[in-house]
């Protein structure tokens, strides 16, 4: 599991990686009542718009951690946005994507990294 | 991850936020709410709890059980005649409230002894500079007294502004340095009348009255919920306890400031800075209720002439309230648009956890704003699907 300093995580699994937001985030976001995903076959560039969501506090924008092409999106948060919340790092994952270069992944946090990041966010 | 619009703050905003934090004022019972887990931000100048469980669970948990919310980040004031006046009875109570009325377009003289009313605060062209309670004492003793309560954000210059109205013909002495509490839900009248005092169960909606209990009191039947409820006002050394007693009933738990948000939302109540300002006049808010035949007659407050002009002729703009067809909240901010034409925005949006959908409420041309009406919602550059429905969205469960 990767992770971006925008609290995204990202995981490579037979050549897609899928994506979703931190635990860390979704604690801070609180309830989940909404999540617009990107239509299958969209091609998104690193760190460029993927998807929004929205609790009852703030509505936030996510990015890809990686370029790649959308093959696959969670039909589940539709009825359910309250899965982000119940499972953030795994049913309640947002888009799975075919990625331009897999490689690209390595440059993000690893989850020790990513937790040390967020221990310095105070 | 990216905060585009927060509704109150996480940790996740950008540093810019917490720059200006070296100014906010904290509550009196800030450690008391941090004891109770309480997550905190910024709101009109005071560090707030605005979260303890979860906004959603403690909506509802308000909307079936019973609410604590400190709000004593209003601003709570008693407004007087000078000391040693010689008037006594209703002659007291209507100077007093004659000075008032120089602001207000409410019917304040007309207050019988232990009445409240909701009224706005008017500039000299009939827009909103606040809305806020006042409040006629039941005590014969306090003839000649009003207990007001105006917003956070602009307590400073309303209490400057009448201040300048009434010269030195009556003193405003502030009281924001106590603890002010809303007891909000179903059960707050069984829990006040076990806490504080048996006598709450019977006291009428919009009343206020004191309690010589936890040093002394200022209790009045109103909220800002939709709920049946109180907002208990209570010096700041006998808070501690009173809270404590509260909560140590099970029906009580602590509430935030975002449930706060979405409950007055859900029942279609204004949020000032948003859904009124200085440009809206009562009645493009929906707010002629709020000014008594009295006054209307006497024409006899600040903007009266556009204010009298639009009850007679209708507003060109008026407040409605918008059910997005589709799970996208539709915050402020976002257009209304009819057949392609921008026809209105909207001023408050969120989740409502009692219809499990979206709502906001909004500003729309007078013609479009009939219940039923479609319109589409400009969310991201995308038209929305929505209808116009009735005020509020979920009824208000008020003790008459």
């Amino acid at each position: 599991m990767r992770y971006t300093e925008d609290h995204e995580w990202a995981r490579l699994e037979g050549g897609v990686v899928t994506i979703g937001i931190s635990a860390y985030a979704v604690e801070q976001l609180g309830d989940v009542v909404y999540v617009e995903l990107p239509e299958i076959g969209k091609k998104v560039t690193a760190h460029g718009e993927m998807a929004l969501v929205e609790s009852a506090k703030a509505a936030s924008d996510v990015f890809a951690p990686i370029a790649g092409e959308i093959v696959e999106v969670n039909a589940a948060l539709a009825a359910d946005p309250e899965l982000v919340n119940k499972s953030p790092e795994a049913d309640g994952w947002f888009v799975k994507l075919k990625p331009a270069d897999p490689a690209a992944l390595d440059a993000l946090m690893d989850k020790a990294a990513y937790d040390a990041f967020v221990q310095g966010l105070g | 991850m990216r905060i585009l619009r927060m509704c109150f703050g996480t940790a996740l905003e950008s540093g810019e936020r917490m720059s200006g934090n070296d100014t906010l004022q904290s509550l009196p019972l800030d450690a008391l709410w941090r004891g109770r887990g309480a997550r905190f931000a910024p709101f009109a100048g005071y560090d707030m709890p605005v979260q303890f469980e979860g906004v959603i669970a403690e909506h509802n948990w308000t909307r079936t059980h019973a609410g604590l919310f400190d709000v004593s980040h209003m601003g709570p004031c008693f407004f007087a005649l000078p000391k040693g006046h010689a008037l006594v009875g209703d002659a007291a109570h209507q100077k007093i409230a004659s000075l008032i009325e120089r602001l207000v377009p409410a019917d304040i003289q007309g207050l019988k002894a232990g009445q409240v009313r909701y009224t706005t605060l008017l500039n000299p062209e009939g827009g909103v500079l606040d809305d806020l309670m006042i409040a006629r004492p039941a005590e014969p003793g306090a003839a000649g007294d009003l207990y007001i309560v105006v917003n956070a954000g602009g307590k400073l210059d309303d209490w400057a502004l009448i201040n300048k109205a009434v010269g030195g013909e009556a003193n405003l002495v502030r009281a924001d340095d106590r603890v002010l509490l809303a007891l909000q839900g179903p059960d707050a009248a069984a829990v006040a009348a076990a806490v504080i005092d048996a006598k709450l169960a019977d006291m009428k909606f919009m009343r206020v009255a004191r309690y010589e209990a936890f040093g002394r009191l200022t209790i009045t039947r109103s909220g800002y919920t939709g709920e049946d409820g109180y907002e208990i006002l209570v010096r700041a050394e006998h808070a501690p306890a009173l809270v404590e007693a509260l909560l140590a009933d099970a029906r009580v738990k602590p509430i935030g400031l975002g449930a706060r948000d979405s409950l007055r939302l859900e029942a279609g109540l204004c949020l000032y800075g948003h859904d009124l300002d200085p440009t809206i006049s009562p009645i493009e808010a929906d707010l002629a209720w709020t000014i008594q035949k009295r006054r209307r007659d006497a024409a006899d407050f600040p903007g009266a002439q556009r204010i009298l002009s639009e009850w007679k002729n209708g507003p060109t703009r008026k407040r409605v309230a918008i059910r997005p067809r589709e799970r996208a909240p539709a915050r402020e901010n976002v257009e209304i648009m009819k057949d392609g034409r921008k026809i209105g925005i909207v001023t408050s949006g969120g989740f409502s956890p009692t219809l499990n959908a979206p709502i906001s409420m909004g500003y729309v041309e007078a013609q479009f704003a009939t219940p039923g009406t479609p319109v589409e919602l400009l969310v991201r550059g995308q038209a929305r699907p929505a209808d116009i429905v009735a005020l509020p969205f979920v009824p208000h469960r008020y003790v008459r």
